[in-house]
């Protein structure tokens, strides 16, 4: 195993349905994210993107293949190796199109629960939080609720929430959609700036074809098979 | 951070409103309770306060209360005579209605043995106690006379006395006291022409027994007042209550009294016993049927109304899942939820009970065993109804975030 990578996945091939209704959404997909590297997964809708991502973020496990997250094997085809509930909470991050922002949580207690669901104390847990908001530049909108945050504060926000617990890996998708050109921008190189800064992998699926240039490596994703 | 305050603070109106209608039903519960407590305290008030330590009635009849009962009033002298009765004193119980500044006017009449007995075992609020053989009584506030004021029975002004609280019958009439004398002739109160026909066909009952035929004067008095020829009259009282002499045995008292073949006797337990489980039975267990009906009401409303708002956070918990969260934080957001719905519910029944009850026609008695026998109730609820919300976060997949 290497030690140096975020991810690495083998043959990752992920089939839905039996029979006459078989589909292979994933094929042999082989990819390896160095920490502190940047990589786009492009494709068309229906070409495998999400699927290979909830696979290697652990919630949609493959039907054959093997995903070693931080050196850790976490998955032999559909069996786990290891709690991946677990796993999720101390070495994955997720953000998505949407923010996902749970409603009823200012900012800061946003970014604050995925500290303490690892059961860091609530003091050390609030004032991380803070940290985070204020590394993202959103400290000022600490105490709003979600629906009080711009879309590009609220995505910063989801951002925080998955740098909170330093994960080993980081998976975007779609992050910059809902976003203009601008905060757009902004949300990758925030993406830049974590991987070289903390080290952390991040896996960005996207569209933006105007993003492309902030990404270390790029992917193209089609029919279920991954090609750079 | 706890989670489940904050999504309260968030949704605070609806929740509030909520827990509001978890409290009205709860305080349904809770009155249901009260109505059967103070149907049976209010059934027992006379049997408790009175004193008596046995009832003789009417042979084969289970009255005073349940049943009519009705003795000879010279009935007590012969009771006297037992070995071991201290006292023995006549008692009168029967219902009226009369209209009272243009409206009816119902009560449940108790004739006090004077002057042995003048009321002074009556939960009195203001007056006193029966101060005359006649034309006085004592009423509950629950018929809404006054000190001082006047009633007319049987063509006779009665002044009330005093005035009691919580005193009345199993009914739900309040209890007037009056001397026995008085209550007999408001109960027997007759019109004028009921009077000349009593009298007339009491001669011929008489001229048709031995008696009238052995004692022609017996027609001459029959002709005249009841109370000149009690032999002939008509039955005088409802019971009569024994107080045994200190040290006696009361088992043979009643065995003695049991075995003359003209009268029963019932002990004060034997007489709560006809009370609880005859005549108020069917009551009693009515109210506890529809209260058995209403927890598991409002369980199945609990359990919707916790489902409901589980799914309302259905998006999230799918969050927390994806991030991480153990079953057990999320199970204890919807729990703590529901407990402090349970809670909240619960302190709003009994707010609005102690406000709300006094005002009912009937006595509510909530009994500290019943707040207490309702919060266990409620504990159990809200842990039953978050079953089925939590059930349904426990099957959210974290990849539900994508949808």
């Amino acid at each position: 195993m290497n030690t140096t990578s975020a991810i690495e996945v083998f043959n990752l091939t992920k089939v839905y349905g039996c029979g006459n209704t078989e589909v292979v959404a994933m094929k042999d997909v082989n990819l390896r994210v160095a920490k502190g590297e940047v990589i786009a997964l492009l494709g068309p809708s229906g070409a495998g993107k999400s699927t290979l991502l909830t696979a290697m973020g652990l919630i949609n496990p493959p039907t054959a293949g093997r995903i070693v997250i931080g050196g850790v094997p976490v998955l032999d085809g559909p069996q786990p190796l290891v709690n991946l509930r677990a796993f999720r909470r101390h070495h994955l991050g997720f953000v998505f199109q949407k923010a996902n922002l749970i409603p009823f949580l200012n900012a800061v207690q946003n970014v604050q629960v995925a500290l303490e669901i690892n059961d860091v104390p609530t003091r050390h847990a609030r004032h991380r939080a803070r940290e985070l908001l204020d590394y993202l530049g959103v400290a000022d909108r600490a105490e709003n609720l979600p629906d009080a945050l711009s879309g590009g504060q609220q995505q910063r926000v989801a951002v925080a929430r998955a740098l909170a617990n330093e994960p080993a890996l980081i998976l975007a998708d779609e992050p910059t959609a809902a976003l203009d050109s601008h905060r757009g921008r902004q949300v990758m190189e925030l993406f830049r700036k974590v991987a070289h800064e903390r080290g952390a992998g991040v896996i960005v699926v996207t569209h933006d074809q105007r993003a492309l240039n902030a990404f270390d490596r790029t992917f193209e994703m089609e029919d279920g098979q991954l090609s750079t | 951070m706890n989670l489940a305050a904050q999504d309260i603070r968030h949704n605070l109106g609806r929740f509030a409103l909520t827990a509001v209608g978890i409290g009205l039903l709860l305080m349904i519960v809770l009155g249901m309770s009260g109505i059967y407590r103070g149907m049976i305290d209010d059934a027992l008030v006379v049997v408790d306060h009175i004193g008596a330590d046995s009832w003789v009635v009417q042979r084969g009849t289970r009255g005073p209360f349940a049943e009519i009962s009705r003795l000879p009033a010279n009935l007590e002298h012969r009771l006297r005579a037992v070995p071991g009765v201290a006292s023995a004193r006549s008692f009168v119980s029967h219902n009226v209605q009369r209209e009272h500044r243009g409206k009816p006017l119902r009560m449940n009449v108790h004739g006090l043995a004077w002057p042995e007995d003048k009321g002074e075992w009556v939960n009195l609020i203001a007056g006193r106690p029966l101060s005359q053989a006649h034309y006085e009584m004592i009423a509950d506030t629950s018929l809404g006379l006054e000190l001082g004021e006047k009633l007319v029975f049987a063509g006779d002004t009665y002044t009330v006395g005093g005035v009691t609280k919580g005193m009345v019958s199993s009914g739900g009439d309040g209890i007037a006291f009056f001397t026995v004398r008085d209550a007999q002739a408001i109960q027997f109160d007759l019109s004028g022409e009921a009077t000349r026909l009593e009298r007339a066909a009491r001669v011929q009952r008489a001229v048709g027994q031995d008696i009238g035929r052995a004692q022609p004067l017996l027609l001459e008095r029959g002709a005249g007042l009841s109370s000149g020829l009690p032999a002939l009259g008509p039955p005088m009282v409802s019971a009569i209550t024994v107080r045994l002499a200190e040290g006696a045995d009361s088992g043979a008292v009643a065995k003695t009294v049991a075995a003359w073949p003209d009268v029963s006797v019932h002990t004060r337990d034997g007489q709560v016993q006809l009370l609880v489980h005859g005549m108020i039975d069917k009551a009693r267990r009515q109210l506890g049927l529809f209260r058995i009906l209403l927890v598991i009401i409002s369980t199945i409303i609990m359990a919707l109304i916790l489902y409901t708002l589980t799914l309302d956070k259905i998006h999230d918990i799918a969050m927390l899942k994806l991030m991480g969260a153990r079953n057990s934080m999320i199970a204890g957001l919807i729990l703590q939820q529901a407990l402090l719905l349970g809670a909240l519910g619960f302190g709003i029944a009994w707010c609005l009970g102690a406000w709300v009850f006094p005002k009912f026609p009937r006595r509510v008695l909530v009994a500290p065993e019943d707040l207490w026998g309702l919060a266990v109730v409620v504990v159990i609820i809200s842990v039953l109804s978050s079953l089925l919300g939590i059930w349904k976060a426990m099957r959210v997949a974290p990849n539900k975030v994508l949808a």
